[in-house]
């Protein structure tokens, strides 16, 4: 299927369309339908992260405790060699333990897988979320500006392959969206 | 559907899920602001005042672009007096010498090591309620986990400075990291004092994280606020006094830039949960890591009186204890003074501390008798000799049993023992716990006492030890008393610039535990009331009762 390009009259990019939703519930059955109608480049932009809207929205689970478990035990793995190479690369005997026990390099291996999977948690949630992204067409919108007070929206994007502007508006319209708009590039 | 109880259909009014007649002008002595309930079956609601979504954003951004109020001001220039001894008495203790202060041949460690302790352990009470409690999934936390984590880091800040500067020759103070050097000499990674520095820089640093994280969608709001007035009035507005620079503008550009972009997404969302989880997750082993480290700078030691090994938990409760206590020290004058705070925080969420108060106040009690116990059980005589003639016998008991001997600092124990002990078991009655200055009164006290707790531990152990030809009393100087004033303006200082610049309360959390965010329905829908499911057929049927009457569309297309 050849991809589509949507412009607008004044020969700007479409970006997709945006609907509104007066409230929780509403948005929240809007999704499941716009998860039925088989659409993939779509999102919910809600105040508060809604309860249950990954699965209404057809999410997978994140594998970003994966990665942020391996690098925990990678930090802890590297800060017990750094601690061991240190008592042992110049050996002077402190209160008797020997340059090589393991025991005493334990809390601070632990502070190391610590600062480890904190990092990852956080840098690793903006990678999968692709921020900072600080222009966004979105972000040109005015009413799209509420979301971060009490507006619920569901935007689809044109690169989605089901994306119509005129179904698309239509079937929006018809899940309870109070009003749609297109957004520019 | 069931009949409501009365309680629960005011309750219902009081969360704005119900018109209902308008809240009473004063509180009901019984029943407080509607939050005190005793009946288990009713679930006080976390947010009063029949406030939507859009009024929670408005109390809260109002403290930043309206300021918390006329208080404020003439309260920083205070506080920021205060602070600035605390650089003062540094610059004079690092051109002088730590000759300084009080300290002697035999008591090495006294107000710089008692302060270090005290501000470290407040600041875990910030990370218990935003990690252990998030992981306990008690909804109550979220009106008072930021400002909570806010007092971790200022605390965190207050308690690293005193390690850095009790060195002596603080220019050394690099030697404290492993940086390879000419002298080719590590740092003695079997030295709990070296756990210490990472413990400590690691906590600060997972907390810092942890706070900024917490703050993304908050600083999103604020940016959007900020740039929705722009557009409003794009060359009107705020001018800054001197420099001239928009007030929104900058406010659009300095929040928007701390919000990296974030715009909301579910799919953001859904990733940001499982990291703010994750991020809860290790802070909370962190949080009990870090005062145990703390405690075993002291029970590593072989000096009686701090060679104990019931010193990590006692330490951690302790600082729990110590931290709730100055929690409250902050939010009770915030919500008297900041308009509409007190919808956010309810008296619910103080007798809820004052109950965490209590349990860890009769932790830190048990602990306290149990390091008697112990030395009388042991049968070691320096132990018991410590407890009994360096913090116990005070000089009118001595007269009378023993051998007359006296502890010089008998006034300091027992100054701990009323604070930590005595005061905190008014909590058992309830007009102790929701009454909101018997609540503050407790929490000063404790505080004072958990100062106490570690000046005890620290200068009674040491002034005293093995050789009588040693002992040694320790009397601080000035310097000692103002540079512990000056910490504390530091952290009062810090505290005002957040309640001024940075939201005081975590948004999208208090949101989301509204009744109105529930996705199942609050006020139209007793059909689904309990159920949870996500079934598609509920769903379907129910999208269309939605169906505006007359759509309105953008017309751009």
């Amino acid at each position: 299927m050849s991809k589509k390009i949507y412009k607008t009259e004044d020969g700007r990019g479409v970006y997709g369309v945006m609907a509104e939703f007066p409230d929780t519930p509403t948005t929240f059955h809007a999704a499941e339908k716009v998860r039925d109608a088989g659409y993939s480049a779509w999102d919910v932009y809600s105040p508060f992260p809604i309860h249950g809207i990954d699965e209404a929205m057809g999410m997978k689970a994140s594998k970003l405790p994966l990665l942020v478990g391996v690098m925990g035990l990678l930090g802890a793995s590297l800060g017990f060699a750094f601690q061991y190479f240190v008592r042992t690369d110049y050996a002077i005997v402190h209160q008797g333990k020997p340059a090589d026990a393991w025991q005493v390099l334990i809390p601070v291996t632990f502070e190391f897988g610590v600062i480890f999977t904190a990092f990852s948690a956080l840098l690793g949630m903006f990678v999968w979320n692709q921020l900072p992204m600080w222009h966004h067409p979105l972000l040109k919108k005015e009413r799209f500006l509420r979301t971060s007070d009490d507006r619920f929206i569901i935007a689809v994007e044109a690169t989605d392959p089901k994306f119509d502007p005129e179904a698309t508006r239509a079937m929006l319209t018809k899940a309870g969206a109070t009003r749609v708009e297109l957004v520019e590039e | 559907m069931s009949v409501l109880r009365p309680d629960e259909s005011s309750a219902r009014e009081l969360a704005g899920l119900e018109a209902g007649a308008p809240r009473p002008p004063t509180w009901d002595p019984v029943t407080g602001d509607g939050t005190l309930t005793s009946d288990p079956a009713t679930r006080a609601p976390l947010v009063l005042g029949n406030r939507d979504f859009h009024s929670v954003t408005e109390t809260v951004c109002g403290y930043i672009e309206k300021g918390p109020g006329r208080w404020w001001l003439p309260a920083f220039i205070v506080s920021a007096k205060v602070a600035g001894l605390m650089p003062l008495m540094i610059g004079y203790l690092i051109i002088t010498g730590v000759g300084v202060w009080g300290l002697n041949n035999q008591v090495d460690w006294a107000w710089d090591i008692t302060n270090f302790v005290f501000w470290i352990g407040i600041g875990h009470a910030g990370t218990l309620i935003s990690a252990i409690l998030c992981l306990l999934k008690q909804k109550w936390r979220t009106s008072i986990n930021r400002a909570a984590e806010a007092m971790t880091i200022f605390a965190v800040i207050c308690a690293g400075t005193f390690p850095g500067i009790h060195i002596g020759r603080v220019w050394m103070a690099w030697m404290l990291f492993p940086i390879p050097n000419s002298n080719a000499i590590w740092s003695n990674f079997s030295s709990p004092l070296l756990w210490d520095v990472f413990a400590v820089s690691t906590y600060a640093t997972v907390s810092l994280l942890f706070w900024y994280m917490g703050m993304i969608p908050d600083f999103a709001t604020l940016r959007d606020r900020a740039a929705l007035r722009l557009i409003r009035d794009g060359s009107g507005g705020e001018k800054l006094p001197v420099l001239g620079f928009q007030v929104d503008r900058l406010r659009a550009n300095i929040y928007g830039l701390l919000s990296m972009g974030w715009r909301f997404s579910s799919r953001h969302w859904h990733t940001y949960e499982k990291a703010y989880l994750m991020l809860a997750g290790i802070s909370t082993p962190l949080v009990l890591s870090v005062h145990s480290i703390v405690s075993f700078d002291f029970a590593t030691s072989v000096l009686p009186g701090w060679h104990t090994t019931i010193f990590p938990p006692y330490f951690v409760a302790g600082a729990i204890f110590g931290g709730f206590a100055m929690v409250l020290m902050l939010l009770i004058p915030s919500r008297e003074l900041c308009p509409g705070m007190k919808d956010l925080i309810t008296r619910r969420h103080l007798e809820n501390m004052a109950k965490i108060i209590l349990l860890t106040g009769m932790m830190v009690g048990f602990a306290y008798f149990m390091e008697f116990f112990i030395a009388a059980y042991s049968g070691n005589k320096y132990e018991a000799d410590v407890f009994v003639y360096n913090r116990l016998m005070p000089p009118f008991l001595a007269e009378h049993i023993g051998d007359g001997r006296y502890a010089p600092y008998w006034w300091a124990y027992w100054a701990m023992i009323f604070c930590n002990v005595v005061t905190p078991q008014v909590f058992w009655f309830k007009w102790g716990r929701q009454s909101v200055p018997v609540i503050f009164a407790v929490a000063f006290f404790v505080t004072i006492g958990m100062w106490f707790e570690r000046f005890v531990i620290i200068v009674t152990s040491l002034h005293r030890a093995f050789l009588p030809g040693e002992w040694h009393m320790f009397f601080p100087t000035l310097v000692d008393i103002l540079t512990f004033v000056g910490s504390c303006g530091t952290f009062l200082t810090l505290y005002l610039l957040f309640m001024k610049f940075l939201p005081q309360f975590a948004m999208s959390e208090i949101k989301a535990v509204m009744p109105q965010a529930d996705p199942h329905g609050h006020h139209h829908d007793d059909r689904h009331g309990g159920g949870h499911g996500h079934g598609d057929g509920h769903g379907h049927d129910h999208g269309s009762k939605h169906e505006p009457a007359t759509p309105r569309q953008g017309g751009e297309a």
